[in-house]
């Protein structure tokens, strides 16, 4: 496929019920009511000379190159903000437009540098287009007089520079960054001659301002002066391969631009319908690691892992991991193996690998890192509703009146999407955040949340039921939606337990830390607000009560009538990029695809009659079980493609300790990650772009991932599986990730209508996709419940057993930021790092003070689990008492310090409450010396060459 | 080694199902439930070996429960 850039069709699109006919050129077209005439020519194949308007941004009408003449119409009216209207009779090109066209044009030209033949956009360049559109040859003025052509570039982004020689002053970065990405970063500063782009802040760089390098400003530029540093140095592309981003559960799709097997850039895919053309710095510019030196392209094995790595052949690696799981079944049993699906794969890579521990290790312990992320979503939401998934498309936050989120802090995890909701915060519609920190969101330009409730870590359940008791005693219950779609005396049970005077605001308050009347307040805007909408992440499910959290966030979308159309609903904002599938795929050790468990001898029938095994009815053992059962000597083999349990699990020397008790451990991955300094074989993995497949994001859509280069490890990753598989005795003949999405389809009801070819030809579906819901389904539960009617259950509050006491009297609790994604085994291994060096803990003044820190000192941040060391940031954005951290990289070794309390029904962490003391420290603790110098010896490799 | 009694962990954990299905119109079926839906076997036997020790009276109950309704004293 040859090289074309998206077309553009200078004003967005707009959806009206009336359409109005007009004539352009001649030619009869008829387009929405409130179409622009630049928009409507667009679409009748015509092409207006335009220069500050594109498809992306509101028209903006300043740099009169897209003049038109229209019948009965005085003067050369602007195309891009006239609008269509019923009967009008348009002409584009005349001399009288061509002229004025060349004049403006001449204009932009003297001032801009004449190297198009060196430039890194030539033939990729609006200016030179649309100078060639209008049939430039020549500058009257000369170059001669007072121009910008000296202006110093900025090339302090790591991803893209900035020329101001070439900048034309359209406005286009502005506008995007504004619009689009809402973080308002850039400014027009001066006036007339002397205006010019500004990042707006002394340094005026771009890396030391506001910008987040989410990369808008580029994609509207339509000259070289925004331009990715990739362009320049690689050179054009020359082909484009759609494909969704690895990175986060909001997936982008991304045009995939490709010069030979090199990627140039990644370009925000326009009909993307879960980015609609945007991005983040982590999509758009961190997929360098794909290239990374630090890549293992080799397979490896040892027998033990104090020996050093010993490259071998793919079939050395295969047939030892294999016999050493059968040795180990007939010695231990079936159960005495496992293995974990990784949510970063692809559905039919963790279909697969599913489909391995159940049908060829023939035990059910099988789990995902879902385990540690969103299981008590599963759980909660398909105990009230009947699926365990969010309940809108990404859309419907348009027509959302009070956005409620809680646990989640989508300006870092989910930033296309908290874009999105920005602009309709913009819009006028009100914010209560539920969060112990100050995250973004709650105060960014324009914006400022109605409510924000900064609650004590743990205590998310005593908030919801506190927001219930308000609605149900002061008459707030959306009575008829309650009476027509829910169980009558599961409500009647719930609103009489909300409405004990115990659940009041005013009695939970000294609990909840947050004053009784904002949570009146807040509770009476989010049920008479029109529509609201919950959006929730890790804040809520890592906790002991995580599914009970789910539970009360529902109860309450119920009570207040807030679910099933547009505007409205629950939902969980998904970490990584395939949680949900990973979810939907059987990873679970209860359940089999499509959330049937195992113990359904119907379901089980199924996959029994087309695998042609016994599938064990009993649930297999979740990844702390597993670790558990290993450090008791009962579990001895597992099969760990794609994660880091290591780095991303609580309680890291129990983590160790198991992983050091098994026999064998086989780490599939791109880099030689924490985990694999316990494992015995190494299989290489594949990058996404190196592999076809699907992945689910948060709202249930799914999207094709597409092979755009070569595996630098020869294999894609379901491959690898079906290679171990085949090993084991199983008669897999897979050709193509396609033919695993059928099977996933002939097993899987709600993915009954699915196919690659569908996906290909309608570029992304929400399931459910069967008989019920042919073209899948953006927002459920519109017609009644999956499972009936919907459940109200009772959520008591229960404390968790972790409390602040003498010895460790803060509490720490856990997150993300924006450039870095999960355990940093990618970003950090791209420029990204330079926006976040090391893992920091926050710290109230007040906190600091009493223990005598300074911003930036080192601290040494101990729990009852163990201590690390990290460095001190003194910041009001955590309230007294409560300290922050992430855990992107291995040295900080954060999870050192979390404990091994889980949420009760899924054994979910409990990363986000940790009871802590920080003390000054001047250097790392002996954990992190002893780690550093077990995993330098871990990490030998023999220099033996594989065939 | 960790040094993890993995015997107490269950305690604990069965407690804290208890806790948070105390409000169940049938506790002790719902506890018995929630054991059978998402544990694997060889834990409840764990816990059946450890006895009733340090365990919520409707925890017991729910085990005993458990071995009558699913037949999970055999897993
Ligand atoms: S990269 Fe994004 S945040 Fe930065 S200036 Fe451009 S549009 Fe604004
Ligand atoms: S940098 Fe590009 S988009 Fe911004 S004003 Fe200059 S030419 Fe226009
Ligand atoms: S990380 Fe998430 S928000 Fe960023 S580009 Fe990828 S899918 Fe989009
Ligand atoms: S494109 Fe219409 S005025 Fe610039």
């Amino acid at each position: 496929m040859g090289y074309e850039p998206q077309a553009d069709f200078g004003t967005p699109a707009v959806t009206a019920q009336t359409r109005v006919s007009l004539l352009i050129d001649g030619r009869a077209i008829s387009v929405p009511t409130g179409t622009t005439v630049m928009r409507a020519a667009a679409l009748a194949g015509g092409s207006i000379p335009k220069l500050c308007a594109t498809d992306t941004l509101k028209q903006f009408g300043s740099c009169r190159l897209c003049l038109v003449e229209i019948d009965g119409m005085r003067g050369t009216p602007a195309s891009c903000t006239t609008l269509a209207s019923e009967g009008m009779v348009v002409h584009t090109q005349t001399s009288r437009l061509e002229k004025l066209r060349r004049g403006v044009m001449e204009l932009y030209i003297s001032d801009h540098p004449l190297d198009c033949l060196t430039c890194s956009a030539n033939n990729d360049c609006e200016l030179q287009d649309t100078a060639a559109q209008v049939g430039l040859r020549d500058v009257r003025y000369g170059y001669q007089g007072d121009n910008h052509l000296g202006a110093a570039p900025d090339q302090s982004n790591p991803y893209f520079d900035f020329d101001p020689s070439k900048c034309i002053v359209c406005s286009r970065c502005v506008r995007a960054c504004d619009e689009v990405q809402g973080t308002f970063a850039l400014t027009i500063a001066g006036r007339g001659f002397e205006s010019k782009v500004s990042a707006g802040v002394a340094s005026d760089d771009f890396f030391s301002s506001e910008c987040v390098s989410c990369g808008a400003c580029v994609a509207a530029c339509p000259t070289a002066t925004l331009n990715e540093k990739a362009v320049t140095a690689i050179g054009k592309p020359e082909r484009a391969v759609i494909t969704t981003c690895a990175y986060c559960g909001v997936g982008c799709t991304f045009r995939a631009e490709m010069r030979g097997e090199q990627v140039v850039r990644m370009v925000p895919w326009k009909d993307g319908k879960a980015n609609r053309g945007h991005s983040c710095v982590k999509g758009r510019f961190a997929w360098g690691y794909a290239r990374h030196q630090d890549r293992i392209t080799t397979p490896m094995i040892r027998n033990a892992i104090t020996e050093p790595w010993r490259e071998v052949s793919w079939d050395e690696a295969i047939s030892f991991a294999a016999s050493e799981f059968k040795r180990i079944a007939a010695q231990h049993g079936n159960n005495a193996l496992g293995g974990i699906v990784s949510s970063r794969c692809t559905n039919e890579e963790g279909f697969l690998v599913q489909k391995l521990v159940r049908a060829g290790f023939g035990t059910n312990n099988v789990d995902t890192c879902a385990r540690v992320c969103h299981s008590p979503t599963g759980y909660g939401l398909k105990n009230t509703f009947g699926t365990s998934a969010g309940t809108q498309d990404f859309d419907s936050v348009e027509a959302c009146d009070v956005m409620l989120v809680i646990g989640a802090n989508p300006t870092d995890g989910h930033p296309v999407f908290a874009s999105r909701m920005k602009r309709r915060l913009r819009q006028g519609a009100k914010l209560i955040v539920i969060d112990p920190r100050r995250t973004d969101i709650v105060r960014s330009p324009h914006i400022e949340a109605d409510y924000h409730l900064a609650l004590r870590p743990g205590t998310n359940v005593a908030v919801l039921t506190a927001l219930a008791h308000v609605i149900v005693t002061e008459g707030l219950v959306d009575e008829a939606f309650v009476r027509d779609r829910c169980d009558q005396d599961e409500f009647r049970d719930w609103a009489e337990f909300v409405a004990d005077a115990r659940h009041s605001p005013e009695f939970l308050a000294p609990v909840i830390g947050v004053a009784a009347q904002d949570l009146r307040g807040a509770a009476r805007l989010f049920a008479t607000g029109g529509n609201g909408a919950i959006y929730y992440g890790l804040g809520v499910t890592e906790h002991s009560q995580g599914s009970s959290t789910v539970m009360a966030i529902a109860n309450l979308a119920m009570a207040t009538g807030n679910i099933g159309r547009r505007g409205v609903g629950v939902n969980p904002l998904r970490g990584q990029n395939n949680v949900q599938g990973a979810c939907d795929m059987g990873s679970f050790p209860h359940e089999l695809s499509g959330y049937r468990h195992v113990s359904d001898p119907a379901a089980r029938a199924l996959f029994e009659a087309e695998w042609g095994v016994p599938i064990d009815p009993e649930p297999g053992l979740r990844i702390p079980n597993m670790l558990d059962a290993a450090t008791d000597g009962l579990f001895k083999g597992i099969y760990i493609q794609g994660e880091d349990i290591l780095q991303s699990d609580p309680d890291t020397r129990h983590v160790a300790a198991g992983l050091a008790a098994m026999e064998c451990v086989i780490v599939q991955d791109l880099f030689l990650n924490e985990t694999a300094n316990y494992a015995h074989v190494f299989l290489p993995g594949s990058t996404f772009l190196e592999k076809s497949g699907t992945f689910t994001n948060a709202e249930r859509r799914i999207q094709m991932v597409r092979k755009v280069m070569e595996p630098l490890n020869g294999f894609e990753d379901w491959q690898v599986t079906q290679a171990l598989a085949r090993a084991m005795g199983l008669d897999w003949n897979y050709t193509h990730a396609r033919e695993i999405m059928d099977e996933i389809a002939r097993l899987t009801p709600t993915f009954a209508g699915v196919s690659f070819a569908r996906l290909d030809a309608e570029g992304s579906l929400q399931w459910p996709v069967n008989a019920a819901f042919p073209d899948g389904a953006p927002i459920m539960h519109v017609d009644g419940f999956v499972r009936g009617k919907g459940k109200f259950v009772v959520t008591d509050y229960v404390p968790t057993d972790e409390r602040t006491g003498p010895r460790y009297p803060l509490l720490l609790t856990t997150g993300r930021i924006l450039s870095q994604y999960n355990v940093g085994a990618q970003t950090r291994r791209t420029e990204n790092a330079r926006w976040h060096l090391e893992d920091v803990l926050e710290i109230h003044p007040s906190d600091a003070e009493n223990r005598g820190l300074r911003d930036g000192d080192w601290v040494r941040l101990a729990s009852r689990a163990g201590e690390t060391t990290l460095r001190a940031q003194i910041t009001d954005r955590v309230a007294p008492g409560v300290v922050y951290t992430t855990f992107h990289h291995p040295t900080t070794q954060a999870n050192v310090v979390t404990t091994d309390n889980s949420d009760w029904a899924t054994n979910c962490p409990e990363y986000k409450v940790t009871a802590v003391q920080v003390t000054p420290s001047n250097g790392p603790s002996q954990w992190q010396l002893d780690y550093d110098a077990q995993s330098d010896a871990a990490r030998r490799i023999t220099a033996t060459a594989a065939e | 080694m960790s040094g993890v009694d993995t015997t107490a962990k269950l305690v604990r954990m069965i407690n804290q199902i208890v806790r948070n299905l105390l409000h169940d119109k049938d506790p002790v079926g719902a506890v018995a439930g929630h054991v059978h839906a998402f544990w694997s076997p060889r834990m409840v036997q764990q816990l059946r070996a450890h006895g009733s020790d340090g365990l919520d009276p409707v925890a017991i109950a729910a085990l005993e429960r458990l071995g009558q309704d699913h037949g999970h004293a055999a897993g």
